[in-house]
């Protein structure tokens, strides 16, 4: 075990850590955000940037500070490492400066979009974003196109983190889509129209951080914020059939994956409980599904607006904080 | 990306070519077949007449054992690639730094105007495409021009002129007609 | 005269066969190297030596060299970085076309050194004809046996084989070029793990630049004592020169590190002044992504010392009144040259080749880039001055690859010199669009 301590706090944690997972240890606030990194998906991370932090003290053995700010998500901790996140101007202006670039080109047509309310660049855009926008230029646009009957792909909203890519990789046995071209002209693509259609693809979706990859089965169906998040399951030859099923009335509008606080799929019987494509878009009727209760969801979410979930404060990390 | 498909038949591959595959591929590990992607495709863009089609990548593909994506990811990385067909002669002028402090905007725009088309397009003939291309490690010698293989360097309009008339006379290397 | 230790025999006729290769003195180093020394010494000459990689780093090469993992029974490479893509330079370009052997010869007793049987030159895709002239120099060392199995009855294998990029500068970084080496787009990996732990195939691999392998060769003939001779306290040997822009005589040239850099440029033996008479305006000395200098600060350091070629002079002054000798890129601007429009030029080839994968660099050098442009076009604000200037330090340090330095340098450069350039351009932006003398609407053909 080493020791690190993050914004002041100190915390033990397993030899190899990342700063990004030692401080998702300690939980709340001083987790940086991550909109590339997925502990799910090997070799994510690195690509957003909106992780940096600053390495005060490199470790016990040499004190001296890291003169760059590092990625978090990438960077393992070291004993009697000092790091600093929020406490640090450098690190909160590196930030301001990484949701600017994020948004540079972003069509911020969040009215729109189904990810609105759900979204990650929305979330960092409101914690680290500055009002107004000091970009001129025409944005980069490209035109929304159809991945497969129950996938669409706005690259516009696109931020490259590289996730479905590595959910292809790692999910299906023939990835299809891929990074095309590159600089501020790279794109997320099948290059000739082709059909996602590998039965974890669906899963593209659950990962993507914005309004990228969306679920057509969903499309323009409701705002998140209208519907209610059940836990649900049903027993399912391909996957594990562990969900969220978001139900309007009694009616199923949609099925995801079940998320974490960071928005990541949850495990479950020691595995990633990623969904197949059947249980995600085929299977949206009540009585396919046994549900088990309401999700928690975060009561700050923009989620938890339209329905008040009752829940076990005990189970709520932010909650019990948030009582005190 | 929205690309306009052109039809493009699959290269027949001549035996040289064939054999320059196996012999490149045979510089890495068993397994590791993937790493000549940027050769082999450089070979089979020579005998497709010099571009890429997607169904050419498709082959490329199939030689190395790979998916597609992952040739189209390549092939679209890298700008040497065309993946639109092109003229016979394609002229790739340095319009970087030190090109450009010696004229190299005045040799396009030469160009542009000899030929009658802007920079990406190719002439209706089928003839000549105009591109530009960043630094090409000429920058003593420039302005400059890269025509195949070949640098021609320290252009002037003359110099220009001279080098369209040999390709119109055949004596420059172009792409294969296929 | 400067000694010349790479570029001696390069004007001999025929240099590039190995016979006549050899017969001047060629591959000596390998059997020096191979029948009398252990490759902890080549390793050991090498640090002595104190070698800097002439790729633009200047990283010590032996140092690197030093740092390679050595697990049993992993392969370990050696990689030539060959993808000479910077602005300015040229000089690899030149070295391998005129004496590819020398590379080879090089190559050879690094890869001894190191402990590699299997070395790589990535050389970039628009050096076709380069690369086949190497080609046809590995196939004659393999036929003289100095590459193959047993080099020289010494018990060392090497094979080296040459592959060719197919345009990325990016691939000049080199995570980029082990990524590109196999077969994969040209993203930048992030470090750690560093190539000498993790590299090509996830086994331990060193990257280094053409120039610095060939200048192994004679470091070993002549010996790390008599080579730290040459050149200054912090800058030993020679060194190859690009020279390109505005000057007489552009070129590849050789100099003794500490040569005056007024010297290298007014020299009859070098560039020979600047063309058609005129003035020198400013000069970018380490290839495109090192800061420009003002002509007054380049014959001569803000503390009025004779600026010399060597790395410590030029980065004399930190990046206020100094620069970097980086690849020796030498780019020199005449009196009537823009500078603006230059650091657009500079602006839009880092957009270019920016791979895309990391937000601040993908982001920042297009945003950049369109600024410039709009300045240069007479569409600029006061305001879009000083946003350059903010979107720089937003990019410097927050990528994963120093392409984002290599972007933001140039454009913070010019406008630290240049200011008033680019106010002029605000202020009078008829006048500045009629001065794209890039753009002469009289020439037709």
């Amino acid at each position: 075990m080493v020791k690190v301590t993050i914004d002041g706090i100190e915390i033990e944690v397993e030899e190899g850590t990342t700063i990004l997972n030692a401080a998702r240890q300690v939980g709340g606030d001083i987790v940086p955000p991550a909109m590339c990194y997925y502990s799910k998906l090997e070799g994510s991370g690195g690509k957003c940037r909106t992780c940096l932090v600053e390495v005060a003290a490199g470790s016990e053995r040499d004190p001296r500070p890291m003169p760059k700010l590092m990625v978090s998500c990438s960077t393992q901790v070291q004993h009697g490492m000092v790091v600093k996140n929020l406490t640090s101007d450098r690190v909160k202006e590196a930030r301001a400066g990484v949701t600017e670039f994020l948004l540079a080109n972003h069509p911020l047509d969040c009215p729109v979009c189904d990810q609105a309310g759900e979204c990650h660049l929305q979330d960092l855009g409101f914690e680290n974003g500055k009002e107004g926008t000091r970009f001129e230029e025409d944005k980069r646009t490209f035109a929304p196109r159809d991945i497969g009957d129950k996938i669409k792909l706005h690259m516009n909203r696109c931020i490259l983190c590289y996730r479905c890519v590595y959910t292809a990789n790692q999910l299906t046995n023939k990835r299809v889509h891929g990074v095309l071209n590159r600089g501020d002209h790279a794109e997320i693509s099948t290059y000739i129209e082709k059909a996602l259609d590998n039965e974890f693809i669906g899963n593209v979706i659950d990962v993507c951080p914005v309004g990228a990859l969306t679920d057509k089965t969903f499309r323009f169906k409701s705002r998140v914020w209208f519907l209610k998040p059940m836990n649900a399951h049903r027993d399912c030859p391909t996957c594990q059939g562990i969900a969220t099923v978001w139900m309007f009335g009694n009616e199923i509008q949609r099925v995801t994956g079940r998320k974490d606080a960071y928005g990541e799929i949850e495990t479950h019987n020691g595995k990633t409980a990623w969904l197949c494509n059947t249980c995600r878009f085929e299977s949206k009727d009540v009585a396919q599904w046994t549900i088990e209760g309401p999700r928690v969801i975060n009561r700050h979410s923009v989620i938890s607006q339209g329905h008040y979930v009752l829940k076990n404060p005990l189970e709520d990390k932010n909650t019990v904080k948030n009582l005190k | 990306m929205k690309i306009e498909i052109t039809e493009q038949k699959r290269p027949v591959l001549s035996e040289e070519a064939k054999a320059e595959i196996q012999r490149v591929i045979g510089h890495y590990p068993e397994g590791r077949q993937k790493s000549a992607i940027l050769r082999v495709m450089h070979i089979v863009e020579e005998e497709a007449g010099g571009w890429l089609s997607p169904d050419t990548m498709d082959m490329v593909a199939e030689i190395l054992s790979i998916e597609p994506i992952e040739v189209y990811e390549v092939a679209t990385f890298y700008t040497m690639f065309n993946l639109q067909p092109v003229g016979k002669y394609v002229f790739e002028v340095c319009r970087t730094g030190p090109c450009m402090l010696v004229g190299s905007d005045n040799i396009i725009t030469y160009l542009e105007n000899k030929l009658n088309i802007k920079v990406g397009e190719t002439t209706t003939d089928g003839m000549f495409t105009l591109k530009t291309a960043e630094c090409l490690g000429a920058c003593g010698y420039g302005p400059m021009l890269q025509c195949g293989e070949e640098y021609h360097e320290y252009l002037t309009p003359e110099k220009v002129d001279e080098l369209i008339e040999a390709c119109r006379r055949g004596e420059i290397k172009g792409n294969k007609v296929v | 005269m400067g000694r010349k230790l790479l570029l001696e025999h390069a004007d001999v006729p025929g240099i590039e066969t190995f016979d006549v290769y050899r017969k001047h003195g060629g591959y000596r180093s390998v059997e020096k190297a191979l029948k009398t020394m252990s490759p902890e010494e080549v390793v050991e000459e090498v640090k002595t030596a104190t070698l800097k990689g002439r790729g633009g780093a200047g990283f010590p090469a032996g140092m690197k060299w030093s740092f390679i993992a050595k697990p049993e029974g992993v392969p370990r490479y050696l990689l030539c970085n060959a993808d000479e893509s910077e602005p300015g330079t040229f000089k690899d370009r030149y070295l391998m076309q005129y004496i590819p052997h020398l590379l080879i010869e090089g190559m050879i007793v690094s890869s001894y050194a190191l402990g590699a049987n299997q070395a790589y030159i990535y050389i970039r895709g628009e050096y076709m004809f380069v690369l086949r002239i190497v080609e046809k120099a590995i196939a004659e060392a393999y036929e003289k046996g100095f590459l193959g199995k047993n080099i020289l009855g010494s018990g060392f294998d090497l094979d080296l084989s040459i592959a060719p990029g197919g345009g990325a500068y990016i691939c000049g970084e080199e995570t980029a070029l082990i990524e590109s080496l196999e077969g994969k787009r040209g993203n930048p990996r992030m470090k750690p793990p560093f190539p000498a732990v993790q590299g090509l195939w996830q086994c331990p691999t060193v990257v280094n630049n053409v120039e610095t392998l060939a200048t192994v060769v004679p470091i070993i003939n002549m010996t790390a004592a008599e080579y730290t001779k040459i050149g200054t306290e912090q800058s030993k040997g020679t060194k190859l020169i690009s020279a390109g822009g505005n000057v007489e005589r552009g070129g590849v040239y050789e100099i003794e590190l500490g040569l005056s850099v007024e010297e290298f440029i007014y020299g009859d033996e070098w560039c020979r002044g600047i063309k058609n008479g005129k003035k020198m305006k400013a000069l970018v000395p380490g290839g495109s992504s090192v800061p420009i200098l003002p002509a007054h600060l380049i014959t001569t350091t803000a503390n009025g010392d004779t600026r010399l070629m060597s790395y410590e002079s030029l980065s004399d002054g930190g990046f206020a009144s100094g620069s970097m000798l980086g690849s020796g890129g030498f780019i020199v601007f005449d009196e009537d040259q823009c500078i603006v429009r230059n650091t657009w030029n500079f602006a839009r080839f880092y957009a270019h080749e920016s791979c895309g994968q990391c937000s601040p660099c993908r982001e920042g050098t297009g945003w950049m880039e369109k600024v410039l442009h709009r300045i240069e076009t007479g569409r600029g604000n006061m305001r879009d001055i000083d946003l350059l200037a903010d979107i720089n330090k937003k990019i410097e340090g927050n990528t994963i690859c120093p392409l984002g330095d290599a972007a933001a340098w140039p454009v913070a450069a010019a406008i630290r010199h240049f200011r008033e350039e680019f106010e002029w351009h605000v202020t009078n932006p008829e006048e500045a669009v009629k001065r794209n003398y890039g753009m002469l609407k009289g020439v037709t053909a």
